[in-house]
């Protein structure tokens, strides 16, 4: 025990311990502090001329290398959008002596307007002397001559090199590319884009946003030593720029080419697919806009026009805009009936034109009434009445179950920003978003597609697509692949399915059954989208509008025009090599059959033959109030 | 203790020693802050004033408690700052890519910087009741490696690298002031040793490259390498007897990143020369000797350790910092105390005087 508390006593820490410590630690101290001391005494005293020279002029600097942004083709390799080399002029105020002096030169030789010239530099103020001041962008092979010729004249101004994008199909597929805008403050401040600075170019929009992470390339740079007149002296270190990767788009230009001409006089959208792997071809959007003056810079006016625009350029239809599916519906509320069991193939309701449920009238689009008619018959005429019957059998909820299912009312995730989601309504739904108990009569409205419902024209593309390839939804796709800059293939799409189509072969059997007679049969809504040797199936739709934009005074000087429906009609075709399934609306054209059929028609034939026949000319379609009107 | 015991055994020295360093960095802030007449940001001296101010309020407040407040606290504290750090990783602040900052009401701090005085704290409480002549075994360490590892972690994650390998490295120097037992010792340089080359090996591509420039800033032309040249022109240009206040090139053309915080040592050393940046680093060598100097005069265990990693704190940031401009360390985030600009670094920065005054003064007191 005793000798225990004697070991112990031994090993307490005591005052002359903490001393040995401390002092150890002291000259740990000191030792670090001599090492700053002759470091200092280094760099100050000893290399202190050489560092104050350097300082001088301020000599190091650094020089912007830029990566080139990834080339963007379609599914053949066309190109899409491009890189093209440009110059800008600046000016480096530290280096230019008199500036006045020296803009007043400039303005000479070059032909700007020396204001211009001084209003660029009061609005760069901000920027350091020894960094350069925008002069003016993209300046032509002359101006640049001129500056070149008179460069010993002219301290301080420098010409950059730059490369600038350029959308080589102008407004052709211009939805599906997107354009690059200059990055703004809450960009960067979201911290998704670490590496940018201000005056960067990022994507905004479509494909140029969408994958942003490929196009973009890793900048480079290069440290610099220069003489007092701002002009290199020698290069100290550089840093190469990495190009961003190429993209491969599942467009086929020459088809975005054909869509686009089909649909060009009229606002509304086409889309095609390729039924069996969920790859587009084809996205339209009418009217469409050059991506190009995103680039090059547009006037206020030009901007004004663009966003003011009551057809809305800017925004692609085929993704964004919602629409009641109409008559399209009745594909969804088919395959719940049958699935149901509330109908099979043989139930027949008869339509004397009209349907009375409480107190209410609802009419069928054909006054005179269908007769007697089963579901094939019903999808081939597109008769309201039978569908009423089998909405009001299916009561609202357990039909939305179905239309979700199908892929309406939510994302299809295609790789492209800003895409709507639609809207399936529900009982739960009215009473949460409305506040109001479900009407049975709206059950009505939904089951033929009118009545709250929206859908985009892709959503309504998939559903059509995955009645074609037999019940599988997919995800459309955009990227075909992506490379680097040297080849390497890094990304290669694969067909990715959601789900399965809430329906048995039967009843997609008899659904087909209906979407042909549509088309070929003797009564069908769609007979004047036939077309020999191809086999055409498809579904007519007629939105009605007239509660939709009540309000929009937008509107008022086409009152007529914007009143009228919008025309679905959506289809698929087979032949022994190729396949397609296509969307097609027009905003305001009045019936599927009349306006939106015959496009799809000669879309699928251009496809199918391969090569684009212009016997169609779209004056079948022509719409007198597609002017602006201004 | 009476009003006049308090007046008397007040550390007077190290107050002076602080005010000089207090008004050195108040000076060179405002130079770094105006010379450039076209961004001249001057609220940002009135705002540093206005941090020195608080600190001082709350050292006056701190010497109403003795030390060995902190000894019973330690556990509460420890708790209020991992929970603060798990707080900033959820609802901070997005600046420059990284998630440090914390908003309180209108006031926006780093939760990071109050992580290291309770780091020591809470190694000082557990160290003191342990401490014995032949050292802690391994066995022992445990738990001041698990203390330490919680808030390092968390602040990996933010990502700040500079906070978080300070706070290792301040860990590391209070255990090996309290000693580690011989056997111990060889058996940690050995895991340490044979750990790098597995966890470099487990490490992917862009992290190695990351951790290369980070010690080679040489590697980053356009970035560390490029600030590390200019702070290197900046300081050596200063020559012997400076370029005058405000008279800086290489700071008035903002040639100088973080000027007025990270390198705000180059803005001083342009603009005082040699004379001055030597003076400024020999008041620091004399505050860091002071600060040893009271952790030997004190009598209890926990005050000594306490005393130790507070000084150790200052000892570490003025080191880095300093190397750091200088081209001689990696380029971290590590602001220079008392002369940084930035309301977090000051607070805890009289928060660490505040501790050392606070043992100082009550050494002779008899429990």
């Amino acid at each position: 025990m005793k000798r225990e508390a004697f070991n112990k006593y031994l090993k307490t820490a005591d005052k002359d311990w903490y001393k040995r410590r401390l002092t150890a630690g002291m000259f740990c101290v000191m030792a670090a502090f001599t090492v700053l001391s002759v470091r200092l005494f280094y760099l100050q005293v000893i290399e202190g001329e050489e560092y104050r020279r350097l300082s001088e002029n301020n000599c190091i600097r650094l020089q912007n290398i830029d990566a080139p942004r990834g080339l963007v083709f379609d599914r053949n390799g066309k190109l899409l959008v491009d890189n093209r080399p440009s110059f800008d002029l600046s000016i480096v105020i530290k280096d230019a002596g008199s500036v006045k002096e020296t803009l007043e030169k400039l303005s000479r030789y070059v032909g700007i307007p020396e204001q211009e010239l001084t209003a660029k530099i009061e609005a760069g103020r901000d920027v350091p002397a020894y960094k350069p001041v925008l002069l003016k962008q993209d300046i032509d092979r002359d101006t640049l001559a001129a500056v070149e010729v008179h460069k010993f004249d002219l301290p301080g101004v420098v010409v950059d090199t730059r490369l600038r994008r350029q959308y080589v199909q102008r407004e052709s597929g211009a939805h599906v590319t997107g354009y690059i805008g200059e990055i703004n403050t809450d960009e960067i401040k979201s911290g998704k884009y670490p590496e940018f600075r201000v005056g960067d170019m990022v994507g905004k929009f479509g494909v140029e946003k969408a994958s942003e992470s490929h196009l973009r390339g890793k900048r480079g740079g290069r440290q610099v030593e220069v003489n007092a007149k701002g002009q290199v002296v020698r290069v100290l270190k550089t840093v190469d720029s990495e190009p961003g990767q190429n993209i491969y788009l599942t467009i086929d230009q020459s088809l975005q080419k054909k869509a686009e001409s089909l649909i060009e006089s009229v606002p509304g959208a086409v889309a095609a697919m390729d039924p069996d792997t969920g790859q587009i071809l084809a996205m339209a959007s009418s009217p469409s806009f050059d991506p190009n003056m995103f680039v090059n810079g547009m006037s206020r006016e030009e901007w004004d026009l663009l966003v003011s625009n009551p057809f809305r350029p800017m925004e692609n239809k085929a993704i964004q805009a919602e629409y009641p599916p109409a008559s399209t519906y009745k594909i969804v509320t088919a395959i719940a009936g049958l699935e149901e069991r509330v109908i099979d193939e043989n139930t027949t309701f008869y339509c004397p034109g009209y349907y009375v449920y409480g107190d209410r009238i609802f009419r069928c689009w054909k006054k005179t009434g269908h007769g007697s008619v089963n579901v094939v018959k019903a999808l081939a005429v597109s008769c309201d009445v039978f569908f009423y019957q089998v909405g009001q059998k299916l009561g609202v909820d357990r039909l939305a179950r179905y239309a979700k299912s199908c892929g309406l009312g939510d994302l299809t995730n295609v790789d492209l920003d800003h895409e709507a989601k639609g809207l399936i309504p529900t009982s739960a739904w009215k009473k949460r978003a409305i506040g109001v108990a479900w009407q049975g009569g709206e059950t009505l409205s939904v089951a033929i597609g009118q009545g709250y419902n929206l859908t985009t024209p892709l959503q309504m593309l998939v559903l059509t697509a995955a009645v074609a390839n037999g019940g599988n939804i997919c995800t459309p796709l955009i990227l075909k692949s992506v490379e680097t800059a040297d080849g390497k293939t890094v990304y290669d799409n694969e067909r990715q399915l959601i789900n399965r189509l809430p329906a048995g072969k039967r009843t997609l059997d008899i659904v087909k059954r209906g979407l042909w007679e549509v088309v070929n049969g003797r009564s069908g809504t769609a007979r004047i989208a036939h077309a020999d040797g191809i086999e055409i199936s498809g579904k007519t739709g007629t939105a009605q509008v007239v509660s939709r934009k009540k309000n929009d005074n937008r509107y008022k000087k086409n009152e007529a025009a914007h009143l009228k429906p919008h025309a679905w009609f959506v289809a698929y075709a087979k032949s022994k090599h190729s396949q397609i399934a296509v969307a097609v609306i027009v905003e305001h054209g009045e019936h599927g059959s009349g306006t939106a059929a015959p496009i799809a028609r000669e879309l699928i034939k251009s496809y199918m033959r391969g090569g684009t026949d212009s016997e169609y000319v779209s004056k079948n379609t022509q719409y007198n109030g597609f002017e602006t009107g201004n | 203790m009476t009003e006049r015991q308090f007046v008397q055994r007040f550390d007077w020295g190290l107050l002076g020693l602080t005010f000089i360093l207090g008004i050195m960095g108040l000076v060179t802030l405002y130079s770094a802050v105006t010379a450039d007449a076209q961004v001249s940001q001057k609220i940002l001296v009135i705002k540093q004033m206005l941090w020195f101010f608080a600190g001082l309020m709350l050292m006056v407040i701190s010497f109403l408690f003795d030390y060995k407040t902190l000894e019973r606290w330690a556990t509460v504290i420890y708790i209020v700052c991992i929970v603060l750090l798990i707080a900033v990783l959820l609802f901070g602040k997005y600046v420059g890519g990284s998630k440090r900052w914390l908003a309180l009401g209108p006031v926006s701090f780093q939760p990071s910087e109050t992580a290291k005085l309770t780091v020591i704290v809470m190694l000082a409480r557990y160290y003191a009741k342990q401490i014995s002549t032949k050292g802690f075994s391994l066995q022992e360490l445990l738990n001041p490696m698990l203390i330490t590892a919680v808030p390092f972690l968390l602040i990996v994650k933010q990502p700040d690298l500079g906070t978080a390998m300070l706070i290792l490295i301040i860990a590391a120097s209070i255990t090996v002031f309290v000693k580690i037992e011989h056997r111990s010792f060889v058996s940690l340089i050995f895991t340490a040793l044979t750990a790098v080359p597995l966890v470099w090996f487990c490490l992917k591509g862009y992290q190695k490259q990351r951790i290369m420039t980070f010690l080679d800033p040489d590697r980053d032309p356009l970035g560390a390498g490029y600030h590390i040249i200019q702070s290197k022109i900046a300081i050596g240009s200063g020559m012997v007897w400076g370029r005058g206040l405000r008279q800086g090139t290489q700071n008035a053309l903002s040639f100088l990143p973080e000027q007025h915080t990270d390198f705000i040592f180059s803005v001083m050393a342009e603009e005082l020369g040699f004379a001055g940046s030597l003076f400024t680093i020999f008041v620091f060598l004399l505050l860091i000797v002071w600060g040893l100097n009271i952790a030997y005069g004190c009598r209890d265990t926990f005050g000594t350790v306490l005393s130790v990693g507070v000084t150790a704190m200052i000892f570490w940031q003025v080191v880095i910092n300093i190397g750091m401009v200088m081209g001689l360390m990696p380029v971290v985030g590590v602001p220079l105390p008392f002369i940084s600009y930035g309301g977090s670094s000051v607070i805890s920065m009289m928060m660490c005087v505040a501790v050392l005054m606070n043992v100082s003064m009550r050494r002779f007191a008899i429990e």
